[in-house]
């Protein structure tokens, strides 16, 4: 076999160092640590020029007198006069809290329900097929949701609240928060909706916790002779808490930012905090989708700013805190 | 008198003990099964009943001919926010993906404390209420240039970029180490070797990661209202100015109180649905054959 | 640790000394950090040009490490640093300004397992240093020359000559191992670096291996890190004997001489343990 031979004469190494000029490394580090900066400009700029956008209305009415307040009227702003704050925004936050509330009640304990079916008591080969079906929930966009809300839900949930309410209505203090009359679009709804939204996500997580049960503890609280359901309440849940913990903080998230499904489900009633959760009203994201192009009173849209401020705070503390537990968790496990 | 251990293995003899604990994990097994079930008859529920309504209004002219006028008269289509959407999403798709896949060579080629905060931030935004970038993108484009589609892609921009970074950043981790130190060793520079034979080697999976990306940026509708604002009646091409999107559109007509917007309401709503769950499952497969491919 | 000098090695097993310094190698007291902590310390070798150099020793000694600093690679690691000289052809590639990236055109290097591109045909792999480097692009016929010249330096012409369109993936683990020299050839290197080479491939392709460093060594220099001490004797004129004092401790080269000699009459006693079996 002939090799082929080098050349006595090939080039030295410190000749073809000499010979070439700095590569391009350099210039395409930059290019793509540029790229990835620029997430953390958008970040940045989103809390800035929000709150840029909400600094008239601030200055003029001062920081605090918006969340002092639940009163919302634009029609009473005028240019000149600093107090009251029209502008209170005290109901939308509470909209916010009980639609979100209420979606989280609804959806960790049937999430948890579901996840523990897919991982351990389904069928291995069912595994699959059930988890992509429940993903497919998350596909769907929100208009839809809150199309199929107002037409297919809400008259399936009329009869049933009514009962509730009129079950309940000689009881005091659950007659207030239960209370009617239900008009279908409500916080209520509102909360039902999102629960079904925000399902994926904390399903998903869920099943991640559970699948990491090890199995030698599931086998020997088997060995021990304990039902399936008795190896699963000792050998699985207990060690999951936390991880549950971080999916509901991570749905929570989630369903704090929903807008449009919940706006077309909650009759944006701005007035005040209605106490009953079948009574209509109206959350930080709604206000702000239903309000937006209209907003031409003095302070109005700045206002509206004011809520996207606070809006985003609140979500990027529950978002940071969610993944900083789920950070935690999958550090334990790893 | 005692009694052998082994008596309450045999047949007849348990006692209520056993009997109790079986029952209660029966009732549980059930249980669980139900809630499946339940959750399972949600999610047909609503594509049963959006692609039942859908279907009465459906039609080839539904996806060639702009609404009617009139908002009362039955007829007409959804042609101007189907085209809306193309663009807009077209554009946002455009943008977010080199900067997402350009970030993600940043995550994981290089790395390094700041690749670590971005990383972070990434996920952070991932978690940002939508209508919150519609406002962020209102403050800096909308104020000085006006609503146009163009400021919608900006935003369904920002919203599909943590969704591409993340996708690719786990694609390119996937990439055996081997195959960059092979390069290496062949005297390939760093950016030859990422481009040349780490990116060629996680396209698939990027890809599915995009197309889910675009699924998501296809039903946004929230940072559309306040960048691209919509436009019901007119079929409008040109990204500088307001243009509508399917997404838009739907929530446009779903809230009149016409029963024929409604109806093409509906109609859009289906066709939403049907383009998002295509896309879906078309990454699904895509994802599946490339980790099938792997192994 | 005993160093020999080169040119006395030379004149001893009859040959002049080469005038040309192509492809040879002086490591001086070599110490190779991950995060601060030593993998080698103090690593003084000379590599022949034109000869088989290998490195052998149990496992943990270093033996990849210093390998690894020959061509640049250990510096890829995050956090990871060197002190000494590594003198390729005169040139100290540490030395800074240098540009390992060509360094590692000179110096070329096959692994452990096979790992020929994925997304890339045969013909593809072989050209892929080329296609993928340098100012300088071969086109077309040129092309088509060097890959026939390459696979056929590794012996793998005949046997692929009709599917060098096909997936490099295609191929058997030894092929593939074959394919891989042969995209090393490619770029014209002075130096070849084997990292256990046929560890991961069965006997025969194991042979064929061998029988093509015997081949290779015509034209290239080649060193080769191997935990096989038969193979050792088998392919080299020299080998290197490293070993690791405990767990946590750096490498360090105890010997090096002709292989005859160290397989033989071994100066040290760790050595001499190492090669008998003792410690292993």
């Amino acid at each position: 076999m002939s090799t082929p031979t080098t050349a006595p004469d090939a080039e030295t190494l410190a000749d073809r160092l000499r010979h070439r000029g700095a590569n391009a490394d350099a210039a395409f580090r930059v290019v793509v640590f540029g790229a990835a900066g620029l997430v953390l400009l958008a970040l940045l700029g989103m809390v800035v020029f929000v709150l840029v956008q909400a600094w008239p209305a601030i200055s003029h009415y001062g920081f605090f007198s918006f969340v002092s307040s639940d009163r919302w009227a634009p029609s009473d702003a005028t240019p000149t006069a600093t107090h009251p704050n029209p502008y209170g925004i005290v109901q939308f936050i509470y909209g916010t809290a009980i639609t979100s509330l209420i979606g989280m009640v609804i959806a960790v304990p049937v999430s948890i329900a579901v996840a523990l079916f897919i991982t351990d008591v389904a069928i291995p080969w069912l595994r699959r097929p059930l988890s992509y079906l429940v993903d497919l929930l998350a596909a769907i966009p929100s208009v839809v949701y809150g199309f199929w809300g107002i037409f297919a839900l809400i008259p399936a949930l009329s009869p049933i609240v009514n009962h509730i309410a009129s079950a309940l209505a000689g009881v005091p203090g659950l007659n207030v928060v239960f209370g009617g009359p239900f008009f279908g679009v409500s916080y209520f709804t509102a909360g039902v909706v999102l629960a079904i939204m925000v399902l994926p996500i904390v399903t998903a997580l869920c099943r991640e916790v559970f699948a990491t049960a090890p199995v030698d503890e599931k086998e020997a609280a088997l060995a021990l002779g304990m039902t399936r359901w008795e190896m699963l309440r000792t050998a699985v849940l207990p060690r999951s808490l936390s991880g549950i913990w971080g999916a509901a903080i991570l749905g929570l998230g989630r369903a704090l930012g929903e807008t449009i499904a919940v706006t077309m489900v909650i009759g944006n009633s701005v007035l005040g905090i209605n106490h009953s959760i079948f009574s209509e009203g109206a959350t930080m994201a709604s206000v702000i989708a239903n309000e937006f192009t209209e907003a031409t009173e003095p302070f109005h849209r700045s206002s509206l700013f004011v809520v996207a401020f606070w809006l985003l705070i609140i979500a990027l503390i529950v978002n940071i805190a969610g993944k900083l537990v789920i950070r935690r968790i999958r550090g334990d496990l790893a | 008198m005692a009694t052998s251990p082994l008596r309450s293995l045999q047949p007849g003899s348990e006692d209520r003990g056993i009997a109790r604990r079986r029952v209660t994990n029966r009732a549980m097994t059930v249980l669980l099964a139900v809630v499946m079930a339940i959750t399972l008859a949600v999610l047909a529920w609503v594509l049963i009943y959006v692609a039942d309504q859908g279907l009465k209004a459906l039609s080839p002219q539904f996806l060639t001919q702009t609404p009617p006028g009139n908002p009362a008269l039955t007829g007409g289509g959804f042609a101007n926010g189907i085209v809306g959407s193309l663009i807009i999403v077209g554009i946002a798709t455009v943008i977010s993906v080199p900067i997402g896949i350009a970030a993600a060579v940043a995550l994981v080629e290089y790395g390094g404390r700041f690749a670590d905060t971005v990383s972070f931030a990434t996920d952070v935004l991932v978690g940002i209420p939508s209508i919150v970038t519609g406002a962020f993108i209102y403050a800096i484009w909308v104020t000085r240039f006006g609503y146009s589609g163009l400021a919608g892609s900006f935003a369904l921009a920002l919203v599909m970029l943590p969704l591409v970074i993340r996708a690719s950043a786990e694609m390119l981790r996937l990439v055996p180490d081997v195959l960059r130190e092979a390069s290496a060793a062949l005297g390939v520079t760093r950016a030859r070797t990422t481009l040349s034979v780490v990116l060629p080697s996680a396209t698939a999976g990027i890809t599915t990661g995009v197309m889910l990306a675009v699924a998501r940026a296809m039903g946004e509708t929230a940072p559309l209202l306040l960048t691209a604002l919509g436009d019901d009646e007119f079929m409008q091409t040109h990204p500088t100015a307001p243009m509508s999107t399917l997404s838009l559109q739907i929530f446009d007509n779903a809230v009149t109180g016409f029963k024929a917007s409604q109806g093409r309401a509906w109609a859009g709503a289906l066709t939403l649905i049907l383009i998002v769950l295509i896309l879906t499952i078309a990454a699904r497969i895509i994802g599946r054959r490339v980790s099938s491919a792997r192994s | 640790m005993s160093m020999t000098d080169p040119v006395e090695t030379a004149s001893a097993v009859g040959l002049s000394p080469v005038t040309r310094a192509d492809g040879r190698i002086d490591v001086s007291d070599l110490t190779a950090t991950y995060h601060g902590r030593p993998a080698v310390s103090g690593v003084s070798l000379a590599i022949e040009p034109r000869r088989v150099t290998a490195l052998i020793g149990p496992s943990g000694s270093g033996k990849s490490t210093v390998l690894r600093c020959m061509n640049g690679l250990h510096m890829t690691v995050r956090g990871a640093s060197v002190t000494g000289h590594v003198a390729v052809d005169d040139v100290n590639i540490y030395r800074p300004g240098v540009d390992l990236v060509q360094v590692r055109r000179y110096v070329g290097m096959v692994f452990q397992r096979p790992n020929p591109f994925p997304t890339m045909s045969i013909a593809q792999n072989v050209a892929a240093g080329l296609r993928l480097g340098g100012r300088r692009r071969r086109a077309g016929a040129r092309l088509e020359e060097v890959v026939e010249r390459s696979l056929r330096g590794a012996g793998l012409w005949e046997e692929v000559k009709d599917r060098l369109d096909k997936p490099g993936a295609g191929l058997s683990g030894g092929q593939q191992q074959r394919l891989c020299i042969a995209r090393s050839l490619a770029v014209e290197p002075q130096v070849l670096l084997m990292d256990e080479p046929c560890s991961a491939l069965d006997p025969i392709s194991t042979m064929v291996i061998e029988e093509l460093i015997e081949q290779l060594k015509r034209d290239y220099t080649v060193v080769i890190v191997t935990h096989n001490m038969q193979q050792a004797a088998r392919v080299s004129d020299t080998t290197a004997f490293m070993t690791v004092d405990g767990p946590g401790q750096p490498g360090h080269l105890v010997e090096v001489a002709p292989t005859k000699e160290i397989f033989s009459q071994p100066k040290e006693q760790a050595t001499m343990d190492y090669i008998t079996g003792k410690v292993g």
